[in-house]
């Protein structure tokens, strides 16, 4: 018996334009089948590949859905009418629904992962689907790197520009021994295709600079700042802000140092914290402060954690909340941050809307040195003062440096007064020097040459700084002497 | 391809400017080549409307006869993506039908942006967009 089926528009196309069609069946199910044997195209968009009718079709037989009836096998009677309506259903992609696949030795790598509920195989796919850039390849990318190649972040990138020396050695474990003297990127990357070979590692030898920080911070979801210098930690803070982007910061200086995650939508940026730079040089490098070697392990680490926390969407991070370590009396204490609503960068007024000259804001522009106010007879070379010794001049050799720097090397003869105590110390300085050349020192000439200024001011006109310090004295004249 | 009338394009980002953080739906009514009105539809969704949207048979009943009521013909449905680029997902591919305008808007964080068409490739493998 024939039966009137009424066409939707989507599927009109296929029944040559009729809003109804009559064909035979006694139950849902044959009059389905006859239609589709006439009208071939209807059934793949009708039926699944598994032959079921799909989801969102749905049949009535004149007011009732099928399902409420006997579906498919529902007998028709004269007159009923058969109805194909469209349910018309989608949405956005879930997150998942984007993510790479994991592979079956990835499985197998990252199985201590996978079975943490908290993270799970989407949130290991969110790991690969990552990418993390590390400002530095240094103390604190080291350790960072490491660990996030290791947890399976899927795309490292690496901005550093320097090479391996052996001092580097005793806390930035990306590198080892038979990498000095290479190019920090190099070893790196080695290093990290070695731990894990599924992780894609990209290099930028170069420095960061105003030009080109906003172009290679876009190409990532999170940026970890391993800077160990003021004018790049501000760049890397304000690059952030501007793009949106995470920054997970650290900062290590002798035993202490201290972590945070900058720069997310609401929360406090570095700028909130520390709103101007300290005045240049009065805070030393790790290079003239010296650091523990394992401290940078720990600040490190805790990066790398608050990145793949953050990859991960996982609540408990470090925003708003500076996180300080000592080591040396191993403590952890955290501070409470806010977002500063007039904060130049992130408040709600900002003033700083695109990137400055860091170098100058830090106070350490390459500003000409004020060469012309230096006096010609106020540096002394390493030679002019081995001729000296040797002449018999028996110059008066004041080593400025920290105890512990002369326990390492020294010129023969000299004397140390630290930096710090050379002012309270004039009349012993007068006394020791009496008719004599004198020579100040240190280990390159730059606490060195305050000394001099100094000692100049105090009437001791004669007193000249070692060009290049102890480093040009061995250089030059010891080299057995260990340098550091 | 079917044209888009001003008022109507307009009409489709306020409505998911509106739901946002969900997801609105609709249907898209033409008259001759050009749709001339955006329809709105209750999202029915069981699923969770920031992600999902549902028109189900009686609103899809009720779209039709809409577009008998002004003369013209149902050329498709609109929707709102908050959050996600105006692409059709796998759940709008799996669920998609043939012959029909399907029009994604993008609201990224309230405010509408991406707009565009997309039609199911006959052999149901995937989207153009047109």
């Amino acid at each position: 018996m024939a039966y009137r089926v009424l066409i939707p528009t989507p599927l009109r196309p296929y029944t040559d334009q009729k809003d109804a069609v009559e064909v035979d069946g006694s139950t849902v199910g044959e009059l389905l089948a006859s239609l589709t044997a006439r009208y071939g195209d209807l059934r793949r968009h009708l039926y699944s590949e598994e032959g079921k009718l799909r989801s969102f079709v749905n049949v009535y037989v004149n007011d009732d859905d099928i399902r409420y009836l006997d579906r498919e096998k529902t007998q028709l009677k004269a007159g009923d009418v058969v109805s194909i309506v469209p349910s018309v259903a989608g949405g956005a992609p879930v997150a998942t629904e984007t993510l790479p696949e994991l592979t079956n030795d990835e499985v197998q790598r990252y199985s201590r992962h996978l079975i943490l509920p908290e993270v799970g195989p989407d949130g290991q796919r969110k790991l690969k689907a990552g990418r993390v850039l590390c400002v530095g390849a240094g103390g604190l990318g080291s350790p960072a790197a490491l660990y996030l190649a290791a947890a399976g972040v899927g795309t490292i990138g690496i901005i550093d520009f320097d090479a391996v020396d052996v001092s580097n050695l005793q806390r930035q474990i990306l590198h080892g021994t038979p990498d000095v003297g290479r190019s920090k990127l190099q070893s790196a990357r080695e290093r990290l295709n070695a731990l894990n070979p599924t992780v894609k590692v990209e290099s930028y030898e170069t420095a960061l600079t105003s030009k080109n920080a906003l172009e290679l911070f876009k190409q990532y979801d999170i940026i970890l700042d391993g800077t160990d210098n003021f004018s790049t930690r501000y760049l890397v803070n304000d690059a952030c802000v501007i793009l949106g982007k995470p920054n997970a910061y650290g900062s290590i200086f002798r035993f202490e140092g201290q972590a945070s995650v900058f720069a997310t939508k609401g929360g406090p940026c570095y700028r909130c914290l520390y709103p101007e730079p300290p005045p240049p040089g009065l805070v030393p490098s790790c290079a003239e402060g010296g650091v523990l070697g394992v401290l940078p392990g720990v600040i490190g680490t805790i990066q790398a954690t608050e990145s793949i926390k953050l990859l991960l969407g996982a609540p408990g991070t470090l925003i708003g909340r500076l996180l300080l370590y000592d080591a040396w009396g191993m403590r952890f204490r955290e501070l409470k941050l806010r977002r500063d609503p007039e904060c130049p960068v992130c408040g709600d007024k900002p003033t700083v809307r695109e990137l400055i000259d860091y170098d100058q804001f830090c106070g350490v522009a390459p500003a000409a040195a004020p060469a012309a106010a230096v006096p010609q007879d106020f540096e002394i070379t390493v030679l002019d003062l081995k001729r000296a010794i040797d002449s018999g001049k028996n110059p008066y050799i004041l080593d400025v440096r920290e105890p512990q720097e002369y326990q390492i090397n020294r010129i023969p003869g000299s004397v140390l007064i630290p930096l710090g105590q050379v002012a309270s110390r004039v009349a012993e300085i007068k006394a020791g020097a009496e008719g004599r050349p004198i020579v100040v020192q240190c280990k390159m000439g730059g606490r060195s040459a305050k000394a001099t200024q100094l000692l100049r001011q105090q009437g001791l006109e004669r007193a000249q700084n070692l060009k290049g310090g102890i480093l040009a004295w061995i250089d030059q004249v010891d080299p057995k002497q260990p340098k550091y | 391809m079917a044209e888009l009338d001003a008022e109507v394009e307009a009409e489709i980002r306020r409505h998911g400017a509106e739901t946002y953080p969900n997801e609105c739906c609709g249907a898209l009514i033409a008259s001759g080549d050009t749709i001339v009105e955006a329809f709105r539809l209750p999202n029915t969704t069981v699923e969770g409307a920031r992600r999902r949207f549902m028109i189900g048979p009686d609103d899809y009943r009720m779209a039709e006869k809409r577009a008998r009521e002004r003369s013209g013909t149902l050329a498709g449905f609109y929707h709102s993506h908050p959050d996600h680029p105006a692409r059709p997902s796998q759940t709008d591919l799996a669920q998609a039908w043939p012959n029909l305008t399907y029009i994604i808007v993008a609201v990224r964080e309230g405010t509408p942006e991406d707009l565009k068409f997309w039609r199911l490739l006959e052999d149901r493998s995937g989207f153009e967009e047109i």
